[in-house]
């Protein structure tokens, strides 16, 4: 129970904050759609820090790197930092130069203006929503699967059907998805974007803070950092997977199991030999594993097959996704209305160092989970489940809770509150006009969207409950690092012409939803020897554009004068 | 910063940044399940060191090849007309 106190407790600090922004709040819709201009360094590199790392990167990454092992670090965390990095100074500088200089708020505006066509605002908002949608999805989920074990035994006559029985009485995920979703448009609400810049902030503050803290108290319950090496599952000579360890909870302290306790076994037993005393976890090459499951309420034994490790192709053929960033509304958001160009200058070199500071130890707590937990635990629950098995200290395991629920809302608002500014801008008073209504009107059209979208997240979180965090993000991730060309060719490539952003954006969609529905709609998805679909959905939107934009007219010379000034 | 420099400094900066693209790819020891400082395995100390060494990159960019001529553009005044577009 006092877990949960310390989790209420800072849900309310969180609406206290919102109150206190709200404060601030000038009242005109400029004000709530892009806080003035006023972002300057530090609330950008945290807005687009904590935006970009959400329950994907809190309980997505160690739930992966214990499926698969720290090759997810360098899948995800290591390739964006280099890849962001450079996205922010190739395209968001530029972006910010127009923005400063034309006045633009959100992305469509810009396309419209780039490519002289309106309907391209009308292609893109659609397919920008369903894009974002399943990164919404992702922290509801998320937040669900967080809280359920760490406050089991809270509530015992009231949630009477948790998850798996050793949850009984946590708060279920419905509840959990509730209360994330009305806090956050609490704070948005009240605020507005300066509400949503502050809250970030301070969330992004608190996780980075929590997420070392839960470090240091894992590694210490696990006999200190020399040891907790040695935790990770192991395989045999004869080809079993074994954990050596498990915790005495009421020792507080790692027992030895004598003999290794048996999870699993190779799959490939000719490799046993080659594989013997390798802690999988810890190496990259893929290893086909079968592993035992006990189903939690029957009781029963069964078997399934995972890969650890990661295949080398799809190692390379990541580095697509991380190019989502420079299609993500509410960073191009961002980009477009930044105080300064020179505000971008903290982002570019710390937040390659906050990725690490988030991920190596994310990544570490889930390979070292593989040798003490079940492995057919749900992995977005592996960070919680070790925090409940290790972190005794309900009050600390609350902090620690609230450092991932922090994660999960500082994405959730900026981006629900972009909707509503995309929503309100290219939609409604780009065909009503801006005089239609007053700014009192404007923000309430801009709020009723942001309810619609909140509503509609949280229904399809509640039906895609078990979900993968981690694969459902990188979903989202592939759909916007196939628009990644569009955004490209309308900064450095005058040729590039309205038919041609058409195309490419058709081609990415149709590409993107042909292998989205393959993947049973957000599995784990390879093709062939293991391209992930984002780079097939790349070079087919780069082709297309190129192509067609070739073979018609190019654009006007009013525009290439406006778009390219250092050609003019 | 004269144009020379900065056409320099771009062409550092694009070749350091290909550099780290091929480093990425650290193939030699994805078999190797060694600890640094007795706790890091070296697959995961040497991305966590390529993230430090972004970060340097970064840096280095900004030195060297920042948009300064872009930078005036936006800042040089703009007329109602220019301003069509936007400004909630």
């Amino acid at each position: 129970m006092s877990t949960l106190v310390v989790i209420v407790c800072y849900l309310c600090l969180l609406l206290a904050l919102g109150f206190y922004s709200s404060r601030l709040f000038r009242g005109t819709s400029k004000d709530y759609f892009v806080a003035s201009h006023s972002i300057g360094p530090f609330l950008l590199l945290m807005s687009v820090f904590g935006t970009t790392m959400t329950a994907f990167a809190l309980v997505g990454s160690t739930g992966k790197s214990f499926e698969r092992g720290i090759g997810t670090y360098g899948l995800m965390a290591s390739i964006s930092g280099l890849v962001h990095a450079a996205v922010f100074f190739i395209i968001g500088i530029r972006l910010w130069a127009f923005g400063k200089k034309y006045g633009y708020v959100t992305q469509i505006q810009f396309f419209r203006a780039r490519f002289e066509s309106d309907g391209l605002g009308y292609l893109l908002f659609p397919i920008l929503v369903l894009l974002v949608v399943p990164y919404l999805l992702i922290g509801i989920i998320g937040a669900g699967k967080t809280i359920e074990p760490v406050t089991a035994g809270a509530f015992p006559t009231i949630f009477t059907d948790p998850s798996i029985p050793a949850w009984l009485g946590g708060v279920p995920p419905w509840l959990t998805g509730l209360v994330v979703c009305g806090v956050v448009l609490a704070y948005v609400f009240m605020g507005g974007s300066r509400g949503a810049a502050y809250a970030n902030t301070f969330q992004t503050i608190v996780f980075m803070f929590m997420g070392l803290v839960a470090f240091v108290f894992i590694v210490k319950a696990l006999g200190g950092i020399d040891n907790a090496g040695n935790v990770a599952a192991r395989i045999t000579e004869d080809g079993k997977i074994v954990q050596d360890f498990r915790f005495d909870k009421k020792a507080g302290a790692l027992a030895k199991n004598v003999p290794p306790k048996p999870i699993g076994r190779l799959l490939e037993s000719d490799r046993a030999n080659e594989l013997a005393n390798v802690q999988p976890h810890f190496t990259r090459t893929p290893i086909d594993v079968e592993f035992n499951k006990k189903n939690p309420k029957t009781g029963k034994i069964s078997s399934f097959e995972r890969q650890l490790g990661i295949p080398f192709l799809t190692f390379i053929t990541y580095l697509f996704i991380p190019l989502s960033v420079g299609m993500f509304p509410h960073l191009f958001q961002h980009w477009l209305t930044a105080k300064s160009a020179k505000a971008f200058r903290l982002t570019v070199i710390a937040h390659p160092l906050c990725i690490m500071v988030v991920w190596v130890p994310c990544v570490l707590i889930g390979a070292w989970a593989s040798g003490l937990l079940p492995p057919g635990i749900p992995p977005p629950a592996v960070l919680s489940a070790m925090l409940k098995l290790l972190v005794g200290d309900p009050i600390l395991t609350g902090l620690l809770t609230a450092g991932v629920l922090a994660a999960i809302m500082s994405s959730l608002d900026s981006q629900f509150l972009c909707m509503g500014t995309i929503f309100t801008n290219d939609i409604v008073l780009h065909r009503a006009g801006k005089e239609k209504y007053s700014d009192k009107q404007i923000i309430f059209i801009a709020r009723a969207f942001i309810v619609g979208i909140v509503v509609l997240t949280y229904v399809l979180a509640m039906w895609a409950k078990d979900a993968n965090v981690f694969d459902l993000a990188i979903w989202c991730f592939s759909g916007f690092a196939a628009l990644f060309p569009l955004v490209v060719a309308a900064l450095y490539w005058k040729r590039a012409t309205k038919e041609g952003a058409y195309a490419g954006i058709i081609a990415a969609m149709v590409v993107w939803f042909y292998y989205f529905r393959l993947s049973g709609y957000g599995g784990e998805y390879v093709v062939g020897p293991g391209i992930v679909p984002a780079a097939i959905c790349f070079v087919a939107s780069a082709v297309a554009l190129v192509a067609v934009s070739l073979v018609t007219k190019p654009p006007s010379k009013e525009t290439i004068d406006k778009f390219f000034p250092d050609a003019a | 910063m004269s144009t020379t420099e900065s056409s320099s400094g771009k062409t550092l900066v694009w070749g350091l940044f290909l550099l780290m693209l091929v480093l990425h790819q650290d193939k030699w020891w994805w078999d190797d399940g060694t600890f640094v400082f007795g706790f890091l395995p070296i697959g995961l100390a040497f991305h966590a060191a390529f993230s430090l060494a972004c970060a340097a990159l970064g840096w280095v960019a900004i030195k060297m090849a920042w948009p300064h001529d872009l930078e005036a553009f936006a800042e040089t005044e703009t007329t109602a007309a220019e301003k069509e577009e936007g400004s909630s």
